[in-house]
């Protein structure tokens, strides 16, 4: 079976007319079709609909018409983003067979550079995870071993990149779900700053955390995508009409010796305490050695509030995702209970029977932070520690550049050994919940594996639009070592 | 205070008003407007809820509603945000609506209009945007169908302060309201179409052996007509003042009821509520950006206020000096009103365009189903031809003609009148020959106009319209008067 080339590669050949676009996507169908069956990183292939694209790309190039720098590139799409092709559960069984009357700008986006959706990938329910475990539909294994999941909720995307479906996925993280997963199956995962990738259809789980971002394997990849999906739409009024910065340019040679000496990243000792599995610190540290080999400096920087941080997320993410979800209820589209006995029945009784245990959990547990007499005890004290979170921050940032740490506390865990604890579950997203609650752009990118053979990722967190210094770090050390060069299976 | 069962009361009411804003497309998407559009046939993925979709805030509604709210006095907020207010209902298709809670656009204002020779004075609480639901459609064979054509369409939600003393008030400020905003364009204000719905809260205060006791309030759910307006407030009162006499139960936490209208029977009926009470859970829509309205657009936007009815119909009434009952009629319609003070400013003489507005022109219109400003005529050419009459050049019978004339071709008044032979003549030799020849042949009224006081004053109007009637309508009365008079005095003294 034979391993992806690059993004890059890829989207140059194709433009160039070197190779085929449908040849690269029948390729890319065909690794699917091999060891999908295992992995179940797709809930839905729409190889019909990518090879159409492909042979349209195709002629383009041979006509001599201009085709975009993602020009035959195949990608794995997660299902909670709208597209006109095939459908959009987002892992719920209350969405099965639903289908999207318009795409998202980010789906829009890619497929306007050149890109070809091959497929949605799995994901915990809503977005609502962190092992993939949590979809409607089956749970997605982990690349590196089938009988570890591939972290969440972008689990489907990650596994698809691991395995060398495609170079290149969409993700959403909303505390984590990009860079975590990214961690568990050895792949970059880059989490923009909030308002830098449009929202519009990327169906809502926590709309003030909630953003799009690629999943790749290698950090240039990661930053073709992010070029490609970057920008103010006008449909998303959150998003942030700010210049997008030449994110690819700034990894060739030269812009990458300028940073490498005098690099400052910042340590926090919160994130290397109780908790934090033995092998996964023992590689960050090695990493953290790597880049003051290349000419970076180590700060010791203090992110005081990082333990209320999964409290304060747990209260804003529910309390935004029980006012998103109230939509899902029967009457206008989507799943329906078959004999309700009135309007009131089948509102609840669609919900029961859609919904898994987690989306419920959240609800209810979003519904309770904003009822009248506790949304100031909950929600609004949950607002003032994201502030303060804020704070921590932009404190820390006046003495680095980026700050540094494991992205996951521990490897990749096996399939049902957290299910049972929901709380247990929660604490895979300790050191990615505050980069959502403060809004600022972080990566996770393979820094080592333990003597099991499993990924570690190491995180960078950058201030806000700090993209471009967070991908030359991350280029940095991708160039220093080879991590990125080990493929599962 | 009034009398209801042998007591005294005083009736307190406030308003909410919904105004539907006459923006060209809803709240927050692109969708169009349309009354009467085929169901969900003006929908898109926003106003439908569907996974993904986000609002987008209507600039144009935040500009209507900033008008409407500086008309009625209000402050502007510097910040304002948006909220999502939840509750499931078939008709809200994301179960909850955008809102405005804590930040309305605009409070803090004060709504002044006459009745009963006084002004009342009602204090605006609040005024906020907000999105409307759809319909459910309840006359299908066998089932129920949601038609969300109307489902984000901007609304306007004024509050008051439970300022408003008996029903005529309520009805008299809801009819003033609404001659404002449709007079502002913030709204079309189209009752027929459910443009404008109230719901006004009432209790009333019973004065009792030097006590008082108030009633739970009671608020009216969905009335778009001034008489269910009326007729709710007017029920309401004495219904409670009953209730009350029957169970002694006072206004207290959490016994406000709501009841709806029955529009045949002309009560007010409970409505079916759950026992608990509405936890709207109200919090900021993370969808939407906090908006500041930036204080120079808000001084842009009160400098480009017009004159609001009330003020311009009682300067119609001394500056044209038209009756206040044809003057209310004529600021209705604000294209024709300033059509009027156009022609005014182009040097037109008030009075007599005052006259023509409402006799000449307002026939003209009516003939031609349209307004005055729907004539499409020039204020300047308006203004000549008030100045034609005023002048005495042309009379008002040829001013009339003169008028239609100008409705068909575009000439101005002075040449047409000319055209016509309508210009009244000037020529003194030609007038003094007609003077001559009524003389002469009306020796007897002459004599009279001479020698018999009595008959003198009737006699020099007769030879006056013999002599009109020479010139077939064309002679200046003035130069006949004047002619006729020197013609009389020559014959004294002969
Ligand atoms: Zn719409």
């Amino acid at each position: 079976m034979s391993t992806p080339d690059t993004a890059a590669t890829i989207a140059a050949e194709v433009a160039a007319g070197r190779r085929r676009a449908e040849e690269v996507c029948r390729a890319a169908l065909g690794r699917i079709a091999a060891r999908n069956g295992e992995l179940k990183a797709f809930l839905e292939l729409t190889a019909e609909h990518a090879l159409e694209r492909a042979v349209a790309i195709d002629r383009d190039v041979v006509a001599g018409r201009p085709v975009g720098p993602l020009a035959g590139v195949p990608v794995a799409v997660k299902d909670n983003l709208c597209t006109t092709f095939g459908h959009t559960t987002c892992g719920s069984r209350i969405l099965a067979g639903y289908v999207s009357p318009y795409s998202a700008t980010a789906v829009e986006r890619l497929e306007a550079a050149g890109a070809v959706i091959v497929g949605k990938t799995n994901l915990d329910e809503f977005a609502m995870g962190s092992s993939t475990e949590n979809s409607g539909y089956f749970p997605t294994r982990n690349p590196w071993d089938p009988e570890r999941v591939p972290g969440g909720s972008s689990g489907g995307s990650a596994a698809a990149v691991a395995a060398g479906f495609v170079p290149a996925a969409l993700g959403s993280d909303t505390g984590g779900s990009i860079r975590q997963p990214a961690a568990l199956c050895g792949v970059v995962g880059l989490k923009p700053t909030y308002g830098r990738v449009s929202r519009y259809g990327l169906v809502a789980y926590g709309s003030s955390l909630d953003q799009v971002g690629p999943l790749a394997g290698t950090v240039t990849d990661a930053a073709l995508l992010l070029a490609v999906l970057s920008g103010r739409d006008p449909r998303d009024s959150t998003s942030v009409d700010q210049a997008v910065p030449d994110y690819r340019g700034a990894l060739r040679d030269a812009p990458l010796a300028a940073v490498a000496h005098g690099l400052r990243i910042g340590v926090p000792a919160e994130y290397f305490g109780a908790g934090l599995d033995a092998e996964t610190e023992g590689a960050v540290r090695s990493a953290l050695r790597v880049f003051e080999q290349l000419g970076a400096t180590l700060v010791d920087v203090t992110l005081p509030r990082t333990p209320q941080a999964i409290a304060a997320y747990y209260l804003v993410a529910t309390a935004e995702a029980s006012g998103n979800l109230a939509r899902y209820d029967g009457v206008h589209y989507g799943y329906r209970t078959p004999h309700p006995a009135d309007i009131e029945d089948l509102y609840s009784a669609t919900r029961a029977e859609g919904f898994g245990p987690e989306v419920k959990r959240r609800i209810m547990l979003g519904t309770f932070a904003l009822s009248a007499g506790y949304y100031d005890r909950y929600y609004n004290k949950a607002l003032r520690v994201r502030r303060l979170i804020q704070e921590d921050f932009t404190a820390a940032f006046d003495h680095c550049d980026v700050v540094a740490g494991p992205t996951s506390p521990t490897p990749a865990f096996r399939l049902g050994e957290r299910t049972a604890d929901p709380l247990q579950m929660y604490l895979a997203d300790v050191y990615t919940i505050s980069a959502n609650l403060a809004g600022i752009p972080a990566i996770s990118l393979p820094c080592g594996f333990t003597r099991a053979g499993l990924p570690i990722g190491l995180q960078l967190q950058g201030p806000l639009f700090g993209e471009t210094l967070l991908l030359q770090a991350a280029r940095l050390y991708e160039r220093a070592t080879d991590w990125h060069t080990r493929r599962a299976g | 205070m009034v009398q209801v069962c042998g007591l005294d009361v005083e009736p307190i009411i406030g308003l909410e008003i919904h105004v539907q804003l006459a923006t060209r497309t809803k709240m927050f998407c692109g969708c169009p407007l349309e009354f009467g559009a085929r169901p969900n046939s003006r929908v898109c993925p926003v106003c439908l809820g569907l996974p993904g979709a986000l609002p987008v805030i209507n600039r144009q509604a935040v500009e209507l509603g900033v008008q409407a709210a500086l008309a009625l006095n209000c402050s502007i907020a510097e910040l304002t945000k948006w909220d999502r207010k939840s509750y499931y209902y078939p008709d809200l298709p994301k179960n909850y609506q955008i809102s405005q809670y804590d930040l309305p656009l605009a409070f803090d204002g004060l709504f002044e209009f006459p009745i009963d020779d006084r002004i009342a004075r009602i204090r605006i609480l609040r005024a906020h945007l907000e999105e409307d639901a759809g319909k459910n459609v309840h006359d299908l064979p066998g089932c129920s169908g949601i038609d969300l054509n109307r489902a984000g369409t901007p609304l306007l939600e004024i509050v008051t302060q439970p300022d408003l003393r008996s029903a005529d008030e309520a009805r008299e400020f809801a009819v003033q309201l609404q001659r404002l905003v449709h007079y502002l364009g913030v709204s079309h204000a189209d009752m027929q179409k459910g443009h404008l719905r109230f719901e006004p809260n009432i209790n009333v205060r019973i004065h009792r052996d030097g006590q008082v006791f108030v009633t739970p309030i009671v608020e009216v759910k969905n009335l778009n007509s001034f008489r269910s307006l009326h007729g709710a407030i007017a029920y309401e009162i004495p219904r409670q003042v009953e209730e009350w006499l029957a169970t002694g139960v006072t206004a207290a936490t959490g016994n406000k009821r709501n009841r709806g209208w029955d529009d045949t029977r002309e009560v007010t009926v409970p409505q079916r509520e759950k026992e608990e009470a509405h936890d709207y859970r109200y919090f900021p829509d993370p969808d939407l950006v906090p908006l500041t309205v930036q204080a120079a657009w808000v001084a842009e936007l009160r400098e480009r206020q017009p004159e609001l009815p009330l003020c311009r119909t009682e300067r119609f009434i001394s500056e044209y000096s038209l009756p206040p009952r044809d003057a209310h009629a004529l600021v209705e319609d604000r294209a024709t009103a300033d059509l009027l003070d156009h022609a005014a400013e182009a040097g037109g003489d008030k009075v007599v365009l005052g006259k023509h507005f409402l006799s000449l022109w307002a026939r003209f219109a009516n003939e031609r189903g349209t307004t005055i400003a729907g004539l499409r005529i020039s204020p300047g050419r308006l203004a000549e031809l008030a100045n034609l009459v005023a002048t005495g050049r042309i009379n008002a019978t040829a001013a009339a003609q003169v008028a239609e004339a100008m409705l068909a071709n575009h000439d101005a008044p002075t040449v047409l009148a000319e055209e016509l032979g309508l210009m009244q003549s000037r020529d003194t030799d030609r007038i003094a020959a007609w003077v001559t020849e009524a003389l002469a042949a009306n020796a007897a009224a002459v004599q009279d106009a001479l020698a018999n006081p009595k008959k003198a004053r009737a006699a020099r109007g007769f030879l006056t319209g013999q002599v009109m009637k020479l010139s077939g309508g064309r002679a200046d009365p003035k130069i006949v008067g004047e002619l006729i008079d020197r013609a009389l005095a020559e014959r004294a003294g002969a």
